[in-house]
């Protein structure tokens, strides 16, 4: 029997790509994916169920379907896209009902696993060059977000330890760019207008989109628990992240940049969550050595995955968005997936 | 710039690790020469020296090696061959910024203050090793010298590990960085030791050498807590000794002032002899004190390397014997000075 996984945000765009990426492969048996609203992207036998971000009906889910993977990719890396309460109930709250129902007893789950980000370490003066999975942040929790994925990271960090018989998998990714992903620092990139701090020009890190579509499943596939950083080799300085993508660098004042780039943030000129402050001030490195030596292979570097943006970006401007958007009919989608009257070729 | 303090390591075993490329790996980097760099906030011009120089051609050819490889280019369907635009490496240090700054500093290091170096031949030419030398002046001239001699006359680049502060500050911070300069994170030296084969500069004593007044000249201070000899020791690599005698006298500090220093959030602020005959120039000018650099034996360490912690008496000890074979060297260097200008 195949592997039957359930993806969480599968309106979001990693739960899409996820579930995409999962379709492919002949020892999955079945992907079932959760999201508030409908998938955005087109799915071949991907089963979606519309679902609040609190998972109130998971227990009866995970019971009916006997799924053994949870992949829970609907976690908020940045701050721009909700309000603080939203983001508070969907990484905390959201990852509390996750576990919750993955650990209930009776659970067919035997393997969870999240994907977080490595602004749990945040950025600061005192930080080592490379963070090392086991290393511990050494400024302070300042944003909202941080505080959030910490908690999440903790969450899971207690549920490993309550149910080792589980294979638990936590993975931090490095900020992503790449061609279809908006974050806010692609916003900046599209806009050709990145923040910076005068008088600083930090190392960053960046991980290419396709990669963590990868890590995800080479995690999920090989069964690998445990915490790795995921993020493309090498380090490049935040004023070569501008001119690789083409962008100009808008410098702010070294005390207190976000109040003085407040009025182009709320004209939606710039984003800058409050999360990237001290990250273009200090940088961050992570040490992705663990994942590696577990066979896991980048197909970007740092600068391969700005590059790539900057190249999806050329291509954006000259004949705007490639695709036509993608409309999820529930009716269609059932026929193809349920009706005697199609024709399916794997089966029997 | 404070010592290397202990902190429980995981050995990374023979695994190199991701992001720290080793050395000789991946993109071939130019063939380039090295130099000196600048650890510390506003001093006179920056070090340096010029690889087009005809005059020095003979020093830049024996002075060529790969510098850090940068990116590391992944074979797949990654878009172009190299997307870099920058020659920085992961520690943020740029050959092209060196370039200009030892054409900078180059002067100063031969006719200002007239380095001289004694037992440069022990530094070795290949493999980690940490380079421990005191510590002296309101703003060190010691660590430049050091720096750019070693890079000029031996081909090889130095790391300066220095305090955390120089990363908070606008525009010095970046500068330090692109010069060679890494935050001392125990974790940062042992890579740059162990992973990677460099030569890193550290000033065990930290800023409470480059804060004594004039009075306490050649006296050291307390070695940290023997951090930096737990590094050598985890990493495997030599420990390198090096004396300085003329750096006291280029900035000599006569008083500090602590009110100031808290209300600026610097580490300490000295009243130096500069400043009161230069008045705010007198922080970017040195005295013209003649500098003399020896190097002493290396030391090696008869332990296992890699290991998380090493027995704190045998730590203590060794940095104990490091310190005052140090201290001798010094006294004996002052006792064949005849001037501090000429030597």
């Amino acid at each position: 029997m195949g592997r039957r996984v359930l993806i969480t945000g599968l309106d979001t765009f990693w739960g899409g790509r996820m579930a995409q990426a999962l379709e492919n492969e002949p020892d999955v048996e079945m992907v079932l994916g959760l999201g508030v609203n409908e998938p955005k992207v087109p799915l071949e036998r991907t089963e979606f169920v519309r679902s609040d971000q609190k998972y109130s009906i998971l227990n009866r889910i995970v019971r009916a379907t006997q799924v053994d993977t949870f992949v829970h990719t609907f976690l908020e890396t940045n701050s721009v896209s909700v309000s603080s309460r939203m983001l508070h109930e969907i990484n905390v709250i959201g990852t509390l009902n996750l576990l919750a129902a993955a650990g209930s007893t009776g659970s067919s789950v035997e393997h969870v696993v999240v994907k977080s980000s490595t602004h749990v370490y945040g950025a600061s003066s005192n930080d080592p060059a490379w963070f090392r999975e086991e290393m511990h942040r050494t400024g302070p929790v300042r944003t909202k977000l941080e505080r959030s994925l910490i908690e999440v990271e903790g969450l899971v960090r207690d549920f490993a330890e309550d149910n080792p018989h589980l294979n638990v998998t936590v993975l931090r990714f490095a900020n992503v760019l790449g061609t279809d992903i908006v974050t806010p620092i692609s916003h900046d990139l599209r806009r050709r207008l990145l923040p910076s701090i005068a008088g600083f020009d930090p190392l960053v890190q960046f991980v290419e989109e396709d990669d963590v579509v990868r890590a995800l499943k080479f995690v999920t596939e090989n069964d690998i628990a445990g915490v790795y950083n995921v993020a493309g080799a090498g380090k490049i300085p935040w004023t070569e992240v501008a001119s690789i993508a083409g962008a100009m660098l808008l410098p702010l004042p070294p005390v207190r940049p976000r109040l003085f780039a407040s009025g182009l943030i709320q004209l939606g000129i710039v984003r800058m969550p409050p999360e990237m402050e001290d990250l273009i001030r200090y940088g961050r490195g992570v040490d992705t050595t663990r994942l590696m030596e577990k066979g896991f292979e980048y197909r970007y570097t740092s600068a391969a995955a700005v590059e790539s943006f900057a190249r999806a970006n050329n291509l954006r401007r000259s004949i705007g968005s490639a695709e036509p958007a993608y409309r999820y009919e529930q009716d269609v989608e059932q026929f193809f997936r349920h009706s005697p009257a199609v024709v399916r070729s794997n089966e029997g | 710039m404070p010592e290397v303090s202990p902190e429980p390591h995981k050995p990374a075993g023979t695994t190199t690790r991701s992001g720290c490329l080793p050395p000789d790996e991946g993109t071939p980097a130019a063939p380039v020469e090295l130099e000196d760099a600048v650890p510390q906030p506003s001093r006179v011009p920056q070090p340096s020296r010029v690889t087009t120089d005809p005059t020095r051609s003979s020093v830049s050819a024996k002075a060529t090696v790969s510098v850090l490889p940068v990116a590391r280019q992944k074979p797949g369907p990654a878009p172009s061959p190299d997307p870099r635009r920058s020659d920085v490496d992961e520690w943020g240090r740029s050959e092209q910024v060196r370039a200009i700054a030892r054409r900078l500093y180059d002067p100063i290091y031969r006719y200002w203050f007239r380095v001289e170096w004694d037992g440069l031949e022990k530094i070795p030419r290949t493999g980690g090793a940490l380079l421990i030398a005191n510590h002296a002046g309101a703003v060190p001239a010691d660590a430049p010298a050091i720096m750019h001699g070693i890079e000029r006359d031996l081909g090889r680049p130095v790391y300066g590990l220095a305090d955390y502060f120089f990363r908070t500050v606008p525009f010095v911070g970046t500068l330090w960085s692109r010069t060679g300069g890494v935050p001392a994170h125990p974790d940062n030296a042992y890579r740059l030791l162990h992973d990677q084969g460099q030569l890193a500069l550290v000033f065990p004593e930290g800023t409470k050498a480059t804060s004594k007044t004039y009075t306490d000249r050649y006296r050291l201070r307390r070695f940290g807590r023997g951090g930096f000899v737990e590094i050598a020791m985890r990493a495997g690599a030599p420990i390198v000794p090096i004396a300085v005698v003329g750096a006291e006298e280029a900035m000599p500090i006569l008083f500090r002032l602590n009110g100031v220093a808290k209300a600026l959030s610097l580490p300490y602020f000295p009243v130096t002899a500069n400043a009161l005959l230069l008045g705010p120039l007198g922080y970017v000018t040195y005295f013209p004190a003649k500098i003399k650099i020896r190097v002493l034996d290396p030391i090696t360490f008869d332990v296992e390397p890699g290991l998380d912690r090493y027995a704190r008496s045998r730590v203590m000890d060794e940095t104990e014997r490091i310190r005052s074979s140090l201290q001798e060297a010094l006294l004996d260097m002052l006792r064949e000075r005849r001037s501090v200008w000429f030597g």
